[in-house]
């Protein structure tokens, strides 16, 4: 009895959380796929189309874009915030900065906030007579005063560029909170060892790193594939298709179109893509493990 | 004073600049706000005095005590629901061994990576069917799920870095493993807890593709949702809409800074443990 009593305990513990994790997500997760074969309007009967939705999808050029767009803002996401925030945490940590605590929380608030409202702010600093374009036609500059989220040129690096304001913080916060755990003694061994600034950066502190660089890149990554509030509440894909993104896509055609499978084949589509991206940059800092 | 290293100058320019430039937009937001209604301001101005009944019309006039209260209840329900199911499943999964332990770890990490995009069409038909949707477990129940996910995984990662004498001190004493999570474990897991109550607060109160498919009654409508559809109709209210954006935001801004110093201490410890 005991011996039976011990052996199902660790999945009473679990029951609660799978629970909650097996309806709510996987299954939904599972039927999305299911439904990716059919053609159904959410309320008649749905008809199996085999991969009709997955040809249609990878056919159209507006799902191609929306793709691309997301690719754009991956860039935007990822690669500023992980450059600026590495010098920015490690200049911080090796000197003491007074008062340094109070700005990497300052540096963080971006994320704290919600995205309807970054958008919804960002939209009005963007704003053809927004505080921008004020700032630039002081500085003489009225050539370069344009309408950012209705340009066709500029709304997608914009929205890009409001992710990287985001995502700064984050990064800063994670390897701030990673460089406490680099051992001092590593930093004597180098010193001792007569390494430079940049030796030293590069043998101690970078790979010292490797973890919350790994963590940081890959939730930037998926922020970015999963843009959908931002580009929601700014600009909803416009000018043109010019800011779609796959989210957009699938909101649209699930819940305003009616085409519940196409939306799910693009969800799929999503899904492999994170997943793909979440293996490929774990596996990367796995195999450069020292 | 000269005796301060120039890399240290230096750091605390770079900061400061950072700093700046990301509070910029924030305090042109918070001042808007602060303007005389109909202000249609296009640059960053010190108001003539400080016009709070902006936030008293917002709060009243445009629904956002509602919107503020729709938004307490789910976040508060699933910080509730997350920690629990989290702190049992981090338990199970960090201190005891058994068959499929790992399959069933593994299965639970693919909800950190599964996008709301990818569930959110079934769920919606699923809870519809169960006549969920316009109500607020057709948000709480979700996120719950979702949260579990890096809940355990967080709650995993302290309990592994438990010392296991503790552990097996507590069972010689008798102790059941119940009596050993309450008793022995929890008091040490306050950063770890703090840490997660604040990231799952977070996350939750700032959600916004799930209410928008689940919620389309109007008093039902969380914080962003409300802020995103009066953004949509009152453009041109633009001192209005920042007074509502200010008010979505600061809730989760009080709690971050509030908890900071030991919210970044729990994301240490954490990190340390894996």
């Amino acid at each position: 009895m005991n011996g039976r009593g011990r052996t199902a305990l660790p999945y009473l513990y679990l029951l609660p959380a799978f629970l909650f994790f097996t309806p709510f997500v996987l299954v939904p997760f599972v039927h999305t796929l299911g439904l990716s074969f059919y053609d159904w309007d959410g309320l008649t009967r749905a008809t199996f189309t085999g991969f009709a939705n997955y040809r249609e999808a990878f056919e159209s050029a507006l799902v191609r874009s929306a793709f691309g767009h997301a690719l754009v803002l991956i860039f935007f996401f990822c690669v500023p915030p992980v450059l600026l925030a590495l010098p920015l945490a490690v200049s911080s940590t090796r000197a003491r900065v007074p008062g340094g605590n109070a700005l990497r929380t300052v540096i963080f608030l971006p994320q704290a906030i919600s995205t309807v409202v970054v958008g919804v702010s960002w939209g009005w600093i963007l704003a053809l007579d927004g505080p921008l374009n004020a700032g630039l036609h002081a500085l003489g500059l009225d050539w370069a005063a344009v309408d950012w989220l209705g340009s066709f040129t500029w709304a997608l690096p914009s929205l890009g560029l409001v992710g990287t304001w985001t995502l700064i913080g984050l990064c800063v916060t994670l390897f701030f909170a990673g460089l406490q755990q680099i051992p001092g003694s590593l930093y004597d061994a180098a010193a001792v060892d007569g390494a430079g600034r940049w030796r030293e950066f590069l043998a101690v502190t970078l790979p010292g790193l490797k973890g919350p660089i790994t963590v940081a890149l890959t939730v930037t990554v998926i922020s970015a594939l999963r843009a959908f509030d931002l580009v929601f509440v700014t600009t909803r894909g416009g000018p043109g298709t010019e800011t779609v993104v796959p989210g957009i896509l699938i909101y649209r055609r699930a819940f305003e179109d009616g085409r519940l499978g196409s939306g799910a084949a693009i969800a799929v589509v999503l899904s492999i893509v994170v997943f793909a991206v979440t293996f490929l940059i774990n596996r990367i800092a796995d195999r450069r493990a020292p | 004073m000269t005796a301060v290293p120039r890399t240290g100058t230096w750091s605390a320019a770079i900061l400061i600049l950072f700093a700046a430039v990301t509070v910029m937009p924030i305090l042109g937001v918070v001042l808007l706000s602060l303007q005389p209604p109909e202000t249609q301001l296009s640059g960053f101005e010190w108001p003539d005095r400080l016009h709070f009944e902006n936030y008293a019309r917002a709060f009243e006039v445009a629904h956002f005590a509602s919107y503020l209260q729709s938004s307490l209840i789910v976040s508060i329900a699933v910080v509730v629901g997350t920690v629990v199911v989290s702190t049992l499943s981090g338990y199970a999964f960090g201190t005891m061994r058994f068959p499929g332990e790992n399959v069933l770890f593994y299965l639970l990490l693919t909800g950190l990576v599964i996008p709301f995009e990818a569930v959110i069409v079934p769920l919606y038909v699923e809870l519809r069917a169960g006549h969920l949707t316009n109500s607020y477990w057709s948000v709480i129940l979700p996120l719950i799920g979702t949260n579990s996910a890096f809940g355990t995984f967080w709650m995993r990662a302290y309990f592994r870095g438990v010392p296991r004498q503790l552990l097996e001190a507590a069972a010689m004493d008798g102790a059941g493993s119940l009596r050993i999570l309450w008793k022995v474990l929890l008091p040490g897991a306050r950063p770890a807890l703090l840490t997660l109550v604040v990231l799952v607060f977070m996350w939750s109160w700032n959600e916004f593709l799930l209410p928008l498919v689940m919620l389309s009654r109007e008093d039902l409508r969380t914080a962003p949702l409300g802020l995103a559809f009066f953004a949509g109709r009152f453009t041109t209210d633009r001192v209005g809409m920042a007074a509502a954006a200010v008010m979505v935001a600061l809730p989760v801004v009080v709690l971050f800074i509030a908890t900071h110093r030991r919210f970044v201490h729990g994301m240490w410890v954490g990190a340390l443990k894996q």
